[in-house]
């Protein structure tokens, strides 16, 4: 931590819960790390702290943001560094019930200091739109808007969009926070036969820009399950590749958009039905 | 696309209209105050300078429809002519009060 930086912070953030923040967060987030990228993982979520658990984190949790905000600890002793990528690095969330705690000027100040340290600085939103939501988002550069293509899902993220294009420290500045769209849990044959609202629908509604679409995956199941992100645990898988692309995308690269199709045989294709 | 989807159509589409109808509206109410608090507060400002009610006694409901919305504003108010007299005998009549007046508005959908 020698060399001044002047990091970016991103928010993950989608307005229904379940939908996949925590999931992408350190996906994403150990993806940029894979790219040689400094980078730090914030969860927001105080009270209900799960980005320790999905990183592989969980037991090596001493201090946490609000000790940090309330000086009970230095930043530096309260980054959990990963075990696997040396440049990635987490600050959970505070598993106590005192959501007070988390105070604007404390975090303007956590977030000020990272970005001295670190290229990327991710934070996971909790998710609602109280204030965990509203902090986490508020001096967020780029935003990451995680949906499903599903009703209620997108009705939530146009709510989010909204509310980053009013209460972030950007949007009172006259300035507007670069907004992404994240499709996760997306199933093709679902969209093919129109049981699932398609990506054109989904992007015609909330019209921001694409970042990626991850497809439905035991392989994201299977990576929570053992503590480590799916862009660590299985590469080569399609949604592993798909938050690769998103990620190189976040970074500035072109990258051609891949629409997950169907990849089943023809007696399934006829008359078949894919367990999800 | 199988042999199973010809002969049964997907509700995406429906998805897509009802939440394209949604938004369209939630984008133009975002930023304002919340307008049934605000028609609230004025419309029974106006009545209580004329009579008296109780406040709790008020309900307001909308109906919003694709072509028209409805705005209805429920006043109970007390029976004038037999509240006169002790206070006792005010007490007992509120008990008895009947809802005595309505006033029932209709905005067309732009509006409301």
């Amino acid at each position: 931590m020698s060399d001044e930086k002047s990091g970016r912070v991103v928010v993950v953030t989608s307005g229904k819960g379940g939908v996949g923040k925590t999931t992408s967060t350190a996906s994403l987030g150990a993806a940029l790390a894979h790219l040689g990228q400094k980078v730090v993982v914030i969860d927001f979520d105080v009270g209900l702290r799960n980005l320790d658990l999905v990183l592989g984190a969980e037991r090596r949790v001493v201090f946490d943001l609000i000790n940090v905000i309330n000086g009970v600890a230095k930043l530096p002793q309260a980054l959990i560094k990963d075990k696997r990528l040396e440049n990635l690095f987490l600050l959970p969330a505070s598993q106590t019930r005192d959501k007070d705690a988390l105070t604007e000027e404390g975090v303007a100040k956590v977030i000020a200091e990272l970005r001295t340290k670190f290229d990327w600085i991710v934070c996971d939103s909790p998710a609602g739109i109280e204030r965990g939501a509203t902090l986490a988002m508020r001096h967020a550069d780029s935003a990451i808007i995680v949906t499903n293509p599903e009703v209620s899902s997108v009705r939530d993220s146009d709510r989010i969009i909204g509310l980053l294009d009013s209460k972030t420290e950007k949007a009172e500045r006259g300035e507007c926070v670069d907004k992404h769209l994240l499709i996760t849990r997306y199933h093709p044959w679902r969209a093919a036969r129109g049981e699932m609202l398609s990506i054109d629908d989904v992007l015609d509604i909330l019209s921001i820009p694409l970042i990626g679409i991850i497809p439905e995956s035991e392989e994201v199941l299977r990576a929570s399950n053992v503590g480590s992100p799916v862009t660590l645990n299985a590469p080569l898988s399609a949604p592993a590749k798909a938050y690769f692309d998103a990620t190189k995308r976040l970074k500035g690269e072109q990258i051609a958009m891949h629409i997950p199709t169907e990849s089943r045989g023809l007696f399934n294709k006829l008359f078949g039905r894919k367990a999800a | 696309m199988n042999l199973l989807s010809l002969f049964r159509r997907g509700s995406a589409p429906v998805a897509r209209e009802r939440l394209q109808i949604l938004l369209a509206h939630e984008r133009e109410t975002r930023d304002q105050p919340d307008l049934l608090g605000v028609l609230r507060e004025e419309i029974l400002a106006v009545i209580a300078r004329h009579v008296a009610f109780d406040p709790d006694k008020v309900q307001i409901t909308m109906d919003r429809g694709s072509t028209v919305s409805t705005l209805a504003v429920d006043i109970e108010i007390p029976n004038r002519r037999r509240a006169s007299g002790a206070a006792s005998q005010q007490l007992s009549q509120l008990a008895f009060t009947a809802k005595t007046a309505t006033a029932r508005s209709q905005w067309t959908n732009g509006l409301v």
